[in-house]
């Protein structure tokens, strides 16, 4: 069928060539449905049961669906944080303890600041502290990597245990609220959060998430900043003889990747949770990862999947409330559908070659 | 000398190569190569590193398969499907690298490979063993542990694995690159015991002298081409001086459809236009350093750096153009001070590189050709405003740029790796040649290319010069240096041994300074 000459038919192979890659995402995707269906039937649970009220309070009702789309706010800076990096060829993979601990900075501060400040300035004062503490804690791993070649895998790793540890430090000890018996920070009042959009509960934070997650891609793909970071991820021996300086960009990629994931943090404690607790960790650094993947680190590919993700993820605990189906389930569901699309790819790489030879 | 062993004569080959192509993205590494291997014989296959001679053993023992031609297998065509099935033809290979498991012991080694759910049987294994390398007067201690052994004795050990699984055919590649002298006799007495049992031995390297020692059939690699043989007959009827002078001439020789030597004229203006004094840079672990290099390239003057490959090529390039710091010594470019400058301020004030390798470090093979051809001026106007793509400009100009050099790609949007590498070195050249260039560091600019690409590019290099610019020709090719340089010098372990100006008698004296005489 591809016995097509190149100059021709390019817009007919073009076409075909989007409709092979619409079929390689959406298949996989069904098959993963039936894969962790047989799952939950293991489980004695009736999937279509599962599917039904999943998508019934993450998508159908007006409620879910508010509260689907103010999940999203994190999750979209935590996706653009991870695209700069993957892009440029760097793991960072170190998203929850940078998350954290922009959340708990945000948490520590915008409480006291909006006493002594107007409630715009206060919030936004609070969102870049936030910012800069995630960027300092990313540095480590920068430095290491750009001036001694340490992979960036580990450390990232290992400074989010400390990461996530230390926040919790921060909040039983440091910043703990004296006006209440359980481990918490203060809590910045409804009022003075973010403003929700028109009438609903959706938090101002997703306009700011869309924001952030298109500027990153536009950034990735239209400007030189993009293309230098890029073609460090691409061929870092290319950016050398190019005269690009790799240990700086690789420092930048950093900074950039965990200022976003820590705004995320701040966004999440300024728009919707208004405190840390103790102990919280929602681990969104690491569901987001497959998720860029899946999007193959295309920013509006990643609204969509990570709209999806949300979607499971507020859907799933509902359901782990009524069908007791572990929360945990919707990581279950997104690695199939991982694992599924890279084999779907594989599959497709050899009837490719296969074709050709 | 291996010239008084009784061969079996006339007995057919075991194996036979016909119009064997290889090709990587880029570059052929093996262009119909033929070859046929008999019982009985050393069959030496001698070439320079990136002759295509790894390629060549890689598709004899499985590991890669042909694009093109047969291989015959006593006399049937039969396609070489992995080192398993290599095996199991009776084709052993003895890979440069060792290929033992240094923590187990010898009886382990040789026992792997087995049955996955029998239990080797080490005892029978002895006996095999005895049996195997006691006629060919080898000692093997199968219980020693692999790391105790010296590396020649771990290369008997390799050795008796493939002779174990009745190897017929035994490659040996680089076998003699980490030995001791005395190592390497022995090893050349044990292949003679070995082909006087009848195996057939291909042996590997780049040394010339190995090559006259052992060889019973000598045949000689350039650039993926076969460019010679010298059958075991007239190999007897030459004394070794002869001998070694008819390879020197294979290796470094013209071959049929090399283009004419058309050197270009000297600019009018003849001061020194790029000009480099004491560069000294310190070795790595894995490259040779620069000693004391000193050098002067006039306007419009080509200078030509021979040597063996490996011998500070690449480092002195990368030193000129800023990817690598020298510890000491000047660059002065028409009459500006380069030191202190790092790449991208070499390039601007006129200072180019054209990098032999291409893929690995030249383009970004997943990038369009559009973006490629820009790699170096990533960010400026008019291609960038205020750091914003201008997607128009880009393609205008990168169409422009594929007229101007005949650049054949189905579009500016390519992913430059789909190139030939003839198409990716265009781009290169291009890219090199952006307004500005005053000087320009070629590096093995040939390397992988067809004939009409090689010939394409080197008249673009003597049209550089006939503009006035100055060009360093790095080049392993010596045929290539003699055909368009003014004056050609010879770079070994990281020095410059001597400077010859090009004309009667060049190549002569440039061979003799390549292989460490004195001109």
């Amino acid at each position: 069928m591809r016995a097509t000459t190149l100059d021709a038919s390019a817009g007919q192979t073009l076409r075909q060539d989007i409709g092979r890659r619409m079929a390689i995402t959406v298949g996989p995707i069904l098959v993963s449905l039936v894969l962790a269906g047989c799952v939950l039937l293991a489980v004695g649970v009736n999937p279509v049961a599962y599917y039904g009220f999943v998508i019934e309070r993450g998508l159908l009702s007006p409620l879910g669906l508010q509260q689907t789309l103010t999940r999203m706010a994190p999750l979209l800076f935590i996706a653009a944080g991870l695209i700069v990096a993957f892009r440029a060829g760097m793991w960072n993979l170190g998203g929850d303890g940078q998350f954290l601990l922009g959340a708990v900075t945000a948490a520590a501060s915008a409480p006291l600041l909006v006493q002594v400040l107007p409630g715009w300035l206060a919030l936004l004062t609070a969102f870049l502290m936030a910012t800069i503490v995630a960027t300092v804690w990313s540095l480590v791993p920068a430095l290491l990597r750009a001036y001694q070649g340490v992979n960036e895998i580990i450390t990232t790793l290992m400074m989010s245990f400390l990461g996530v540890s230390l926040a919790n430090v921060l909040v039983k000890l440091v910043f703990l609220d004296p006006g209440t018996t359980v481990p918490q920070t203060r809590t910045l009042p409804v009022a003075d959060r973010l403003p929700r959009l028109f009438d609903t509960t959706i938090t101002s934070g997703l306009v700011f998430g869309l924001v952030a997650i298109v500027a990153v891609h536009l950034v990735m793909t239209r400007t030189a900043f993009g293309l230098k970071l890029r073609t460090v991820g691409a061929n870092p021996r290319a950016a050398v003889h190019a005269g690009l300086s790799v240990p700086l960009l690789t420092v930048a990629v950093f900074a950039i990747s965990a200022a976003l994931i820590g705004m995320g943090g701040a966004i999440d404690i300024i728009g919707v949770q208004g405190n840390v607790r103790a102990d919280w960790n929602p681990a969104y650094g690491m569901a987001v990862i497959p998720v860029v993947f899946l999007a193959r680190m295309n920013g509006f590919a990643a609204i969509g999947f990570v709209f999806l993700l949300s979607v499971l993820s507020i859907g799933g605990e509902s359901a782990a409330r009524r069908l007791g189906v572990p929360q945990t389930f919707t990581l279950v569901l997104v690695s199939i559908v991982l694992i599924t699309l890279a084999v779907a790819e594989y599959l497709d790489h050899r009837y490719q070659q296969a074709r050709r030879a | 000398m291996a010239t008084t062993v009784k061969h079996p004569q006339g007995s057919p080959a075991i194996v036979k190569l016909e119009g064997v192509t290889k090709r990587f993205p880029g570059i052929v590494a093996n262009d119909r190569v033929d070859l046929e291997i008999h019982p009985g014989e050393v069959h030496v296959l001698l070439g320079e590193n990136g002759a295509g001679k790894s390629t060549l053993i890689g598709m004899l023992s499985g590991l890669q398969q042909p694009d093109g031609g047969r291989i015959l297998i006593d006399g049937a065509e039969v396609a070489i499907r992995s080192p398993s099935h290599a095996l199991s033809l009776g084709i052993g290979t003895v890979f440069q690298h060792n290929m033992l498991v240094p923590t187990l012991t010898v009886a382990q080694n040789l026992a792997l490979g087995g049955r996955w759910w029998e239990s080797p049987k080490i005892s029978e294994l002895a006996d095999r063993v005895a049996q195997i390398a006691q006629p060919l007067g080898i000692d093997i201690n199968l219980d020693a542990r692999v790391s105790e052994l010296s590396l020649g004795e771990q290369q008997q050990v390799e050795i008796v694995r493939a002779l174990l699984r009745d190897s017929r055919l035994l490659i040996l590649d680089e076998a003699t690159s980490m030995l001791t002298p005395k190592g390497i006799a022995e090893l050349g007495a044990l292949m003679r015991r070995l082909v006087e049992r009848g195996l057939a031995i291909v042996f590997i390297t780049h040394k010339l002298g190995e090559a006259a020692d052992f060889g019973d059939r000598v045949s000689v690699l350039k650039l993926g081409r076969k460019v010679g043989e010298i059958s075991p007959e007239r190999l007897r009827s030459l004394d070794r001086t002869a001998l070694v002078d008819e390879i020197v001439a294979m290796m470094f020789g013209r071959e049929a459809g090399d283009d004419a030597v058309s050197i270009p004229p000297r600019a009018a203006n003849d001061d020194a236009l790029l000009e480099v004094r004491d560069l000294h840079v310190s070795p790595t672990g894995d490259a040779p350093g620069l000693d004391a290099i000193s050098f002067t390239i006039g306007h419009g003057e080509i200078l030509g750096i021979a040597g063996i490959d490996g011998n500070g090529q690449k480092q002195l390039a990368e030193a000129l153009a800023g990817q690598r710091a020298a510890e000491r010594g000047s660059v002065v470019l028409a009459g500006q001070t380069l030191d202190g400058l790092d790449v991208g301020g070499r390039r601007q004030k006129g200072l180019r590189y054209l990098t032999d390798d291409r893929l690995g470090e030249g383009t970004v093979g997943s990038f369009p050709v559009s973006i490629n051809y820009f790699l170096k001026q990533v960010g400026e106007p008019p291609l960038w405003r205020s750091g914003v793509e201008q997607r128009g400009e880009i393609g205008k100009r990168a169409e422009e740029l594929n007229r101007q050099y005949d650049v054949r790609t189905p579009s500016i949007a390519t992913p430059i790796g789909r190139l030939s590498g003839g198409n990716i070195q265009k781009v290169l050249i291009a890219r090199e040649l952006a307004e500005g260039a005053r000087a320009v560091i070629f590096n093995k600019p040939t390397y992988g290319l067809d004939l009409a690409n090689t010939l394409a590019t080197r008249q673009r290099i003597r049209d550089i010069a006939s503009q006035g610019l100055a060009v360093l020709l790095i080049s392993t090719d010596l045929e290539e240096l003699l055909s368009m340089c003014h004056r050609i010098a010879v770079i070994s372990q990281g020095r410059l041994v001597g400077t010859v100006p090009n004309g009667e008698g060049a190549a002569e004296r440039v061979g003799r300074l390549m292989i460490g005489l004195a001109a």
